[in-house]
């Protein structure tokens, strides 16, 4: 009979921290930055069908880097979760806090008791109405790690310099055009080439659109915000 | 508070885009109608509230939708303002006539499910693919309309890809017909009908489109006790909605007062004196 290795529980946890950070690292970043009229989410995405930034409730948006069919699937878990406790109780009962950790439990279990990690980040943003203004940002990674952030976020596995950049050029009340080409110039620091406006995925959640918030922008009104 | 689990579902038992299937998989017992089915009393104990009158009108740009406010408990009036026409999604509208508990039910399922299907495909469906899946819902309530649960909705919108007003009408049974011009439906239907018939024309203007629907409405109200006319004294007018290329809108009350007042020098008076 074979006796199987003893390996430590450090080291088996740090493996896997390894192996799902090399995988994020593989895809491009993204960044959500709190405007004047909600948040915008700014991803390099060259595709226009593949989303990594999608809508999930009225006020309610996500956005994942790293393996495409993870994060897609994570997003569609939230779609039905959010979905379904809006028809059973009230559409008002539906926040981001309880999705985010309903996330942030199944990515802890998936990291601690399956053979391989989800190889993702993601982010659950919700955006206030015009009488309670007030905007949230979960930042969750592949391990169940939760944070809540305020300002920005940045996803993936360049943040550091992303973040750096916004660190320097954020100030709060950006207008939509400003706040979207903050995170293009943020976004550009992962490897310092220019991202053109045809590779760029962007969703904004706004606070003043009535019911559902969230809503894509796209050529041309991309190019003309970007100046 | 312990927050609900993310749902997952194994190959083979993935619900997809529907959020009817959704439902089934996990909370079966919040189905519109679930139950009623099994009543088996040979006759009601007490009296279903109904809604009645509904009508859809295409016209030049679009299609108008219409409902009285009067729901009925056999020969009582349930409600003086309830409203039966609703928005599906941004481009097509629901008007319901029959039991109006189901009735309410499958609306508010039917909404969750256009939007359900877009969130998760990316894209919405089309307006045909919309109307049928409204004729899955009808289907799904039979069990309860064989126990007097009727519901029987109209479905219009505007269809983008072929650039016009398109309307759709049911049966009991989830049957799907496509209507060339207009339908009416519930118990003043055939007052309100007629008095369409006699006034559409292609290429209807709007502004003609919605006197026509609000004296046809008054017509079903003259006629059959069920369906509510203009409420003068406490200003209850019917609903009327306008679905276009911008999509749905609600016509302010107002508005609505004002046309329903022009009533009262029209011939709808007849030879009462004023």
């Amino acid at each position: 009979m074979n006796m199987p290795f003893y390996v430590s529980p450090e080291q088996v946890m740090k493996d896997r921290a390894d192996y799902a950070r090399k995988g994020i690292a593989r895809g491009r970043s993204l960044v959500a930055l709190e405007y004047d009229n909600g948040i915008v989410i700014v991803a390099e995405n060259p595709s226009r069908t593949l989303y990594k930034v999608s809508e999930i409730y009225d006020r309610i948006a996500f956005a994942g880097v790293g393996k495409y069919n993870e994060f897609q699937m994570l997003k569609v878990a939230g779609v039905r979760l959010a979905d379904m406790k809006g028809f059973q109780y009230s559409r008002e009962d539906v926040d981001a806090k309880g999705l985010a950790n309903a996330y942030a439990q199944t990515l802890g279990q998936v990291f601690t008791h399956e053979m391989k990690p989800y190889e993702v980040e993601i982010l659950v943003a919700q955006v206030g109405t015009p009488e309670h203004p007030n905007n949230e940002l979960f930042h969750i990674l592949y391990d169940g790690t939760m944070m809540d952030e305020h300002r920005f976020s940045v996803l993936g596995g360049q943040a550091e310099a992303i973040r750096a950049i916004l660190e320097r050029d954020y100030e709060p009340d950006l207008d939509l055009g400003a706040a979207i080409t903050l995170g293009t110039k943020a976004l550009q620091a992962e490897d310092g080439d220019p991202i053109e406006a045809s590779a760029l995925e962007v969703g904004a959640l706004e606070r003043s659109r009535p019911r559902r918030a969230f809503r894509r922008i796209k050529q041309p009104e991309l190019e003309t915000l970007l100046g | 508070m312990n927050d609900a689990p993310l749902p997952f579902f194994g190959a083979g038992h993935d619900p997809g885009p529907s959020f009817l299937e959704l439902l089934r998989a996990v909370a079966p017992h919040a189905l519109p109608g679930a139950g009623l089915e099994r009543l088996s009393s040979p006759e009601m104990p007490f009296e279903v509230t109904h809604g009645t009158t509904v009508l859809a009108v295409r016209y030049e740009g679009g299609v108008v939708m219409a409902g009285d406010r009067r729901a009925t408990a056999g020969h009582a009036i349930a409600s003086r303002r309830i409203e039966k026409v609703f928005p599906a999604d941004e481009h097509s509208g629901v008007a319901i006539a029959g039991a109006a508990g189901p009735a309410v039910e499958m609306v508010k399922l039917f909404q969750v499910q256009l939007e359900h299907y877009e969130k998760v495909e990316g894209e919405q469906l089309s307006l045909e693919g919309k109307a049928n899946q409204l004729s899955q819902f009808v289907r799904a309530n039979l069990p309860a309309a064989m126990q007097g649960f009727v519901v029987i909705p109209l479905f219009a919108g505007y269809d983008h890809r072929r650039n016009r007003g398109r309307v759709y009408s049911y049966d009991a049974t989830g049957g799907r017909y496509e209507e060339l011009d207009f339908q009416t439906n519930g118990s003043g239907s055939v007052h309100a009908r007629n008095w369409i018939k006699t006034g559409w024309r292609e290429g209807l203007p709007v502004e003609e489109a919605i006197d026509l629907s609000l004296r046809a409405l008054f017509a079903a109200a003259d006629e059959d006790t069920g369906t509510g006319g203009p409420d003068l004294v406490r200003r209850i007018f019917p609903m009327v909605a306008i679905i276009d290329a911008d999509g749905f809108r609600e016509l302010p009350a107002d508005d609505i007062a004002a046309r329903s007042e022009a009533l009262l020098t029209g011939p709808e008076r007849g030879g009462y004196p004023a």
